[in-house]
């Protein structure tokens, strides 16, 4: 029981970084209907600029830990929009008007980009950091000395998923950006005729998954201790296929997608194989595609006219 | 051309590959007026407004839009939104097209935002909930309340605009398009599928807008009942070009146009002249 418990508590922590990154992936895809393969890949720079602020603090001899961290949330979170704005300006934008696969494919292309980009520049080792934040509490103590823990690093990644989601939720329902870029999902020639800047609204989407992906690799830096050039790669079909398990184009439906993701493959870990993990994870997404093929919580796809 | 007409098309030419939907077609339409396009099927009403809001981009000829306050813009020059923004041409579609899945409020809201853009300083203020920004998005709730109320759907703010019934979705798209407060409202057959009683609620609604907001309004419709009764000025379109132009008597006594309607060749029509003494 106790070691169940902890489990459910490392997937949760696991599910939330998937989570932040699948909402890029799904908000994309609500919008211009294309699933955006770079977006791995921005979640690991966003793991880097985390990690080059982090060192460019330290080497000025800050030492609060909580300034340190809000900074480097700001500035990756900042940093990191900027290259999602970059990616949708000049490898998606151009192609809008193309055949659907156009963008896909560039997309594609851009994911190596970024990948090259980053191990060029920064290297191929895996660069590891020392812990930031440290402790944490013993929730329950088993008689036979298993102990139930969880770490100050846990609670923050949650804390932190929790105030993004809640503060994107606000944004997306109640303000004018989120109108607009729920208008732009379900017509966009009809939103540009309101006099919406649909070339705009699409940049901004873009620019908000990539700060949410930065998070999450803020996230993982703090969690893991370390970041690599690769780690984009399955970070981000993970965090697609969690998308695609909550249904795709729906924002609850990410979360949901990732936390299941999370903990389907902390406990498949656990129980039976970590080496079987990944398959673990994909199955569960072919086994309910079977059944449900709009996801969770996904709506059946109306043909637009 | 006189500063009166809020639009003035000039020698207007579309076409689609061989195919000449709309040729050299020239009128113009006054400020303050109704001004109503129609003709039998396929004679390029829905082209032109799909010039008129950059829908298309005219293959010829000149679209000059001169708002009340002088300004003029050639509309065939903008594209997608600056047609609404800047030149403040709104319009509504044959087939409906809302976004069902927002609120009839919310509908209404995403017209105004351009006022909303300007408050809220390019998103960056309204992230902060600055108070200009959030006087400003009252405002916009208030005018949407305002033109719910006009189309007699306050109390069904709050509902999806695909649950609404079809009557109900057509004001409402003209509610929207009010929302963006427009110099110019091209309804593309508003009455289209209403009943008798749902019809002369419109005229009733937009013969109000005429009078009390000063929008000058470009129609086309089937229903002679509404383009007889709302309309001042009606210009009649076959085959992509001006058949005739004037007052609804005018127009409906006029043998072209019958004849267009049903149907008739060009020698039937100087047959049918004939016997009307002319």
């Amino acid at each position: 029981m106790d070691y169940l418990a902890q489990q459910l508590i490392n997937g949760l922590v696991l599910g939330s970084i998937y989570g932040l990154i699948a909402i890029g992936y799904t908000m994309v895809y609500g919008i211009v209907g294309m699933i955006n393969f770079a977006h791995g890949d921005i979640f690991m720079i966003g793991g880097f600029i985390a990690l080059i602020t982090f060192l460019v603090l330290v080497s000025f001899g800050l030492t609060m830990v909580p300034v340190i961290l809000l900074v480097v949330l700001l500035v990756s979170m900042a940093v990191t929009a900027l290259y999602g704005w970059t990616v949708e300006r000049i490898a998606y934008r151009p192609l809008r008007q193309s055949f659907r696969l156009a963008p896909m494919l560039s997309a594609i292309g851009m994911s190596f980009v970024l990948m090259n980009f980053a191990q060029i520049s920064q290297g191929a080792r895996v660069k590891p950091v020392p812990p930031i934040v440290t402790g944490g509490y013993t929730l329950h103590e088993g008689a036979d000395g298993f102990v139930v823990q969880i770490s100050n690093v846990q609670i923050l990644v949650v804390i932190t998923t929790v105030l993004l989601l809640a503060l994107f939720t606000w944004m997306v329902s109640r303000t004018r950006l989120g109108r607009d870029m729920r208008a732009c999902e379900q017509d966009q020639t009809m939103a540009a005729l309101l006099g919406v800047d649909v070339d705009r609204t699409i940049s901004m989407t873009f620019v908000i998954g990539a700060a949410l992906a930065s998070v999450a690799g803020m996230m993982y830096l703090l969690y893991y201790g370390l970041v690599d050039f690769f780690m984009g790669f399955l970070a981000g079909i993970k965090a697609f296929t969690a998308a695609v398990l909550g249904g795709i184009g729906s924002l609850p439906g990410a979360m949901l997608g990732g936390l299941l993701i999370g903990l389907i493959e902390t406990l498949w870990s656990a129980y039976f194989s970590v080496e079987y993990k990944d398959v673990a994870a994909f199955s569960i997404l072919i086994i309910v595609l079977i059944f449900m093929p709009t996801g969770l919580l996904g709506r059946p796809e109306v043909e637009k006219v | 051309m006189s500063n009166d007409h809020i639009l003035v098309v000039d020698q207007l030419m579309m076409r689609f590959g061989g195919i000449i939907a709309v040729g050299g077609l020239s009128f113009t339409a006054k400020h303050g007026e109704i001004t109503a396009l129609i003709g039998p099927n396929g004679a390029g009403k829905t082209t032109v407004f799909n010039c008129i809001t950059g829908f298309y981009r005219p293959s010829g000829g000149e679209l000059r839009l001169t708002h009340p306050g002088g300004a003029t813009f050639q509309l065939e020059k903008l594209n997608d939104f600056r047609i609404c923004k800047i030149a403040k041409v709104a319009r509504t579609f044959q087939n409906i097209r809302l976004f069902p899945g927002m609120t009839a409020l919310e509908n209404l809201m995403v017209a105004q935002h351009n006022a909303l853009m300007r408050a809220s300083g390019m998103t960056f203020l309204g992230l902060f909930g600055v108070p200009s920004w959030r006087a400003a998005e009252q405002r916009a709730i208030d005018r949407a309340k305002f033109w719910l109320d006009r189309v007699g759907l306050i109390a069904r703010a709050d509902d999806a605009a695909g649950n609404l019934p079809y009557g109900d979705q057509r004001r409402l798209e003209i509610a929207r398009a009010m929302c963006t407060e427009p110099a110019l409202l091209c309804l593309d057959e508003p009455a289209a599928g209403l009943n008798a009683r749902e019809s002369a609620g419109l005229n009733e609604l937009l013969l109000s807008i005429r009078a009390e907001h000063g929008t000058s309004v470009l129609l086309i419709e089937h229903d002679m009942s509404v383009v007889m009764e709302i309309s001042d000025h009606v210009i009649v379109l076959d085959h992509g070009t001006k058949i005739a132009d004037g007052t609804p008597r005018a127009v409906r006594d006029d043998p072209k146009v019958i004849a267009a309607y049903l149907g008739v060749e060009d020698d039937e029509v100087a047959a049918v002249e004939r016997e009307l003494g002319q």
